[in-house]
């Protein structure tokens, strides 16, 4: 009779703690040099999930290893398996382009091509074949974006011409024109002012319903902000080498108010440098 | 608080933030600026001289006949150098043909195959070696690798003498114009999912287009201005290409640079005038593509 009982919440959590990407990183290595170990964590999907830690600890090594960015990299190696969807995405059989197509990334620069803003957007959607309602799918992503009522009337110019602000908004409109499953953000406000950098949160609390967020943030507060679950990375020095690991991850609220190792204490004290 | 007033003590002492020439540094600043201006001046003297001259001596005699007509023999009057006008633009658009898409693909290797591999290593070490080649030597080696073999001069033949002078000048431009691309911008289109195929043709091609075209142009006006290599390969005619409604691509070809080259150095007056009349309109062939190639540059530029 217990069992009868309980079926409706246990059929809930299991949508709401549902694994998209499983990470299990024993080593990885530029050259010879060893940037990560034991980095195992579990990204769930519909939610954000944000990496802290101090500079050089690895984290966006850790966030384009989830969409194979990393391949990009001479000497880049990895031991480990990272699991998208159940299937390995280092397995030799994968496309790193199609990974890829359903990971998208929206990087620490603004980064939009040299062309119009219109075309900007509208470049994904060309790589997926899209090729229905164009138009309609671009000002729907400007919209999303927050960034359509700034650039409506002026789509056939260059986006280079824009802020910084409105550059970072037309790459997060260009990365989810094409509907991605995930989207790795890699401190996408360090170079926004205050206000730009809440709408881009708030952005993000709106695509959490459609797409699963991975954050690297160097902003306390933003993680507690918007973030579901924080990993926390620190870097081993021992060894005359600096080699990030994953300390600690866990519920937002809980890595913040209780955490369990000691040097996320230390790091939330602001103890280290 | 006692400290700061021997760092203040100095500002009692009159400050003074004016340009004065007492300075040794300011001296020496206005100085090398002035010599600066005056070498820049100077260097663009021989440049002046000769447009002033070609204008001066070449402009007299312009008119539409010169395009029209066919240069005249010894003591003739009149007569002009459209088919020369014609036969330049054949063969350096051949060359042209020959050097884009080639120079264009070897950049490519250059640029995103592995820039430090051995082959592109090499590859750029040749591109940069042939900058340098005598262009008589591109000409002898086309005399001897397609005149010989196809037993005639032509206009094909002059067109791949050209091509040779043209391709590393291409090819090394294109690479710089390509690297020059933001690596971010590479990092934006491969993290959507593009291929190397599409990063490179969706995003590195048009983004470099504006430096490449201003390579494309530079070599355009380097082999429309070589005669070397033509005197060897596509020699000279007194006909048009198409005669008479038959075409004559396989026979020797006239072309601007040797009409001049010829026409200079003989005694006859007529002929020394459209020597100059045709400098004049080479120069001006030149400027035009060139032109027209910065307009297209600037027309798919993005700031
Ligand atoms: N392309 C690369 N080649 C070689 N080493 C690299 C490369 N990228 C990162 N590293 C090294 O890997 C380590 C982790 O770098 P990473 O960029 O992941 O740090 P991070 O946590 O994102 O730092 P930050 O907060 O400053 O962005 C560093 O020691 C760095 O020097
Ligand atoms: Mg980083």
């Amino acid at each position: 009779m217990l069992t009868l009982q309980k079926p409706h919440r246990h059929v809930e959590t299991v949508i709401h703690s549902e694994v998209l990407i499983d990470c299990r990183i024993e080593n990885l290595y530029y050259g010879d040099f060893r940037a990560i170990r034991d980095c195992d964590l579990s990204i769930e999907r519909g939610k954000i999930t944000a990496f802290i830690g101090p500079s050089g600890c690895g984290k966006s090594t850790v966030l384009r290893c989830m969409n194979r960015m990393n391949d990009l990299v001479q000497g880049f190696r990895i031991d480990g398996q990272i699991h998208f969807q159940g299937q390995d995405i280092y397995h030799p059989s994968v496309d790193p382009v199609a990974v890829r197509r359903h990971i998208g990334m929206v990087f620490q620069q603004p980064n939009p091509f040299a062309m119009s803003i219109y075309k900007n957007v509208a470049f994904g959607l060309k790589l997926n074949r899209v090729k229905d309602d164009i138009p309609g799918r671009v000002e729907d992503a400007l919209r999303r974006a927050g960034l359509w009522d700034e650039v409506k009337d002026k789509l056939k110019s260059s986006a280079l011409a824009l802020s910084g602000g409105q550059q970072q908004r037309l790459c997060i409109a260009r990365a989810i024109a094409t509907e991605p499953q995930v989207l790795l953000m890699d401190e996408p406000c360090s170079a926004l002012d205050p206000i730009a950098t809440r709408r881009i949160e708030e952005l993000m609390l709106q695509l959490k319903e459609r797409y699963t967020i991975v954050i690297v943030t160097h902003n306390l507060h933003q993680a507690q902000r918007i973030a579901d679950k924080t990993a926390f990375m620190y870097v081993d020095t021992s060894n005359s080498s600096r080699t990030g690991f994953l300390v600690e991850y866990a519920d937002t609220h809980r890595l913040f108010n209780h955490p369990q190792q000691e040097y996320t204490l230390q790091y939330l004290r602001g103890e280290f440098s | 608080m006692n400290s700061p007033a021997t760092t203040t003590a100095d500002i009692n002492t009159p400050l003074n933030i004016k340009w004065s020439l007492r300075h040794r540094s300011t001296l020496v600043s206005v100085g090398l600026s002035g010599l600066t201006y005056f070498i820049a001046v100077v260097a663009c003297i021989p440049l002046f001289s000769v447009l002033t001259m070609l204008i001066w001596r070449g402009g007299q005699h312009l008119s539409l006949r010169l395009f029209t007509e066919t240069p005249p023999s010894a003591f003739a009057e009149g007569g002009g150098f459209g088919n020369a006008i014609v036969g330049t633009i054949v063969m350096v658009g051949i060359a042209a043909l020959i050097s884009v898409p080639c120079g264009i693909m070897g950049a490519i290797v250059l640029a995103e195959c592995g820039p430090e591999s051995r082959t592109a290593t090499i590859v750029r070490f040749c591109a940069k070696l042939l900058t340098g080649f005598p262009s008589i030597l591109a000409g002898v080696f086309t005399y001897a690798s397609v005149v010989l073999v196809t037993g005639t001069y032509s206009a094909p033949a002059g067109g791949i003498a050209l091509s040779i002078l043209m391709l590393p000048i291409v090819m090394l431009t294109a690479e710089e114009a390509m690297k020059s691309v933001p690596r971010k911008m590479r990092e934006a289109a491969y993290g959507m999912g593009a291929t190397q195929t599409q990063v490179i043709w969706h995003v590195i091609l048009p983004t470099a287009l504006p430096s490449m075209l201003t390579g494309v142009m530079l070599a355009v006006a380097r082999a429309a201005g070589e005669t070397a290599p033509l005197l060897f390969t596509a020699l000279n005619s007194n006909y048009w290409i198409i005669q008479d409604g038959q075409q004559a691509l396989m026979e020797p070809t006239a072309s601007l640079a040797v009409l001049i080259y010829n026409f200079s150095g003989v005694p006859f007056k007529n002929q020394l005038e459209l020597a100059w009349a045709a400098a004049l309109v080479l120069v001006l062939l030149v400027l035009t593509v060139n032109l027209c190639g910065r307009a297209l540059a600037d027309s798919q530029k993005h700031y």
